[in-house]
């Protein structure tokens, strides 16, 4: 029924409904991201106004390579990510299954878990921040009555319990979010596969192992690449729980560049900082699509 | 039931095992519902608790209740001023790629043509951006047009991530309207302008709905760049106003916390009330592969 002409009628219009929002895109996003590159090649100390803006190569680049402070950063933000996205994809993929059944008060389940997904994250980061904050605070109250800890303890001066909270927290923040990308997943499931999986007298485990997992993979791993590329970008709660303390042993990359662009005003080295984690991102992002598989969105029905 | 039952490939189910796995999975909801709403429970409390009483023996039930901080938030603190930044903020982008979004989701949801595949793999990949690899040349560029610390300061880079987010979950919640009555419109002689007009449309109130919600709490939430471009309390946002506060002599850990159920209420509001949709354009298109 379609003819030439109308389908090129159709992509004429097609292309300029989009072009809007691909303009608004590609100079917020796109030509900025070119800038933050021609920056990095260059020497720029917003301090230092008479230095001028000499091109200095890739030196910011070889810079960074040296700096153990940027090691360390990337390192924190490797453990933070693995870490947390463990606990989050376990605990998610139980309230997925949780949610997908069928019992009283799933409704107000389902609603809860939205919650903390929605409020902002400098909101969450000082609500955990509160609940182990001095030695008074009502973490240590309630371990102590617990008998877990002997004495209440100082959590934020030691980089090991310092990281308790953040871990904590995100995990509390977006679990929910998690929980929610899986249980679209697990209702893409074909139910008559339990019902043959039962009639042969499979029990639950058997169910989960053989059919929920294997079927879920899809759904997992595209959740595995948006929480691992949210993880590398974690800004606004270790800003706020310990504003990348004691010392720099909490700093992940985001804020380290934040503090090199807005604190010490080295423009040229902060871009550098900042092409470093695009290509990080990208390259991970890449490595998931093309080495695991994943196709993200893309269903073209 | 280990050994014996493994040695089966298909195990048999027995009733008191399910019994048992029944009481487990309820109990481990329970101690998951408790973690999700602990921290906001004990906000509350706190916020309603004078600040002497606060690390000293803290008690799980409120003792005495006092309004002191809510008062000193909107008396001394003028936490007006950043609810109203980010009202405006916030709602401004919304409306805005709610516009421009809509023309382009319903190119890709329903106009064929070529490069579609790759303008959809393009808006997902940058909202998967990571926002700090754009700060220093934004930073630039809005001082060079004097507009940090104002609205289109905050407005203009907020479109980096609201623009793709509304134009991809639009695209996905447009789909999944039926195309029946289109189809129908063009056979008897509607135009393309028609069809959009009088019937996807009206079809796609709440799919609007629900995009420019999500929308609007992400703009709402943002922190990095809130942080980066303004300079002081006019024009700071809520999370950045929440953020920075600061007591004369030690952190006024009642009056946060009275900021943070503030900040909280409207998100939580329209998030249980709007809850099934929210959660359809979260994961419209995202698992749909």
């Amino acid at each position: 029924m379609k003819t030439i002409s109308r389908l090129g009628h159709e992509a004429r219009l097609g292309w300029t409904l989009v072009a809007p929002a691909l303009a608004v895109i590609g100079l917020i996003a796109i030509f900025p991201l070119g800038w933050t590159v021609w920056e990095s090649l260059h020497l720029h100390e917003l301090r230092m106004p008479w230095l001028g803006q000499p091109f200095v190569g890739l030196a910011n680049y070889v810079e960074i390579a040296k700096d153990p402070r940027f090691w360390a950063a990337l390192a924190h933000t490797a453990f933070f990510t693995v870490v947390s996205i463990t606990l989050e994809l376990l605990i998610g993929l139980f309230l997925a299954l949780a949610m997908n059944r069928v019992f009283r008060g799933r409704g107000f389940v389902r609603a809860a878990v939205l919650v903390p997904w929605a409020i902002p994250t400098v909101v969450a980061a000082l609500l955990w921040r509160f609940i182990f904050e001095s030695q008074g605070g009502i973490a240590n109250a309630l371990l102590v009555d617990a008998h877990i800890l002997k004495e209440s303890m100082v959590w934020f001066i030691q980089t090991a319990t310092a990281w308790v909270p953040v871990v904590l927290a995100d995990v509390w923040k977006t679990t929910p979010f998690v929980a929610l990308l899986l249980l679209a997943g697990l209702q893409n499931i074909d139910l008559s596969l339990y019902e043959a999986a039962a009639v042969d007298g499979a029990n639950a485990w058997w169910q989960l192992r053989h059919i929920t997992l294997p079927l879920l993979k899809p759904a997992i791993l595209v959740t595995l690449v948006f929480r691992t590329l949210d993880g590398f970008r974690v800004f606004d709660l270790i800003y706020v729980l310990t504003g990348g303390g004691p010392g720099t042993s909490t700093e992940p990359v985001a804020l380290y560049t934040f503090n090199a662009l807005l604190q010490n005003l080295r423009f040229g080295y902060g871009s550098a900082l900042s092409v470093v984690i695009f290509a990080i991102t990208f390259g991970l992002a890449l490595l998931y699509v093309r080495g695991l598989g994943v196709r993200l969105g893309g269903d073209e029905t | 039931m280990s050994r014996t039952v493994r040695a089966v490939r298909v195990p048999s189910r027995k009733t008191a095992g399910v019994h048992w796995g029944q009481w487990v999975f309820g109990a481990a909801l329970v101690l998951l519902m408790l973690f999700t709403l602990f921290p906001f429970y004990w906000a509350i409390v706190a916020s309603l608790t004078p600040d002497a009483a606060l690390f000293r023996d803290p008690s799980l039930w409120p003792q005495h209740i006092i309004g002191d901080h809510y008062r000193a938030l909107f008396v001394d603190r003028d936490f007006i001023t950043p609810i109203r930044n980010s009202l405006i903020v916030a709602g401004t982008t919304t409306i805005f790629c709610l516009c421009v979004g809509t023309l382009a989701a319903y190119a890709l949801a329903r106009l064929e043509f070529k490069g579609k595949a790759a303008i959809m793999a393009f808006i997902l990949a940058v909202t998967m951006f990571p926002q700090i690899s754009i700060v220093s040349p934004l930073y630039l560029l809005l001082r060079s047009l004097h507009l940090i610390d104002t609205y289109p300061g905050l407005i203009m880079p907020y479109m980096t991530f609201a623009m793709p987010l509304t134009v991809w979950v639009l695209t996905g919640s447009i789909r999944q309207i039926p195309k029946d009555l289109e189809e129908a419109a063009h056979v008897d002689g509607a135009s393309r302008r028609q069809s959009f007009t009088k019937i996807l449309l009206p079809l796609a109130v709440p799919s609007l709905a629900t995009t420019g919600i999500l929308t609007f709490i992400y703009c709402w939430n943002e922190f990095l760049f809130a942080l980066s471009f303004t300079l002081g309390p006019e024009r700071q946002t809520v999370p950045v106003a929440i953020a920075l506060f600061r007591g004369q002599y030690q952190v006024p850990w009642g009056e946060i916390l009275a900021a943070a159920v503030v900040a909280t209420t409207p998100v939580a509001a329209l998030v249980l009330f709007f809850q099934r949709r929210i959660v359809q354009g979260l994961t419209a298109g995202a698992v749909k592969g």
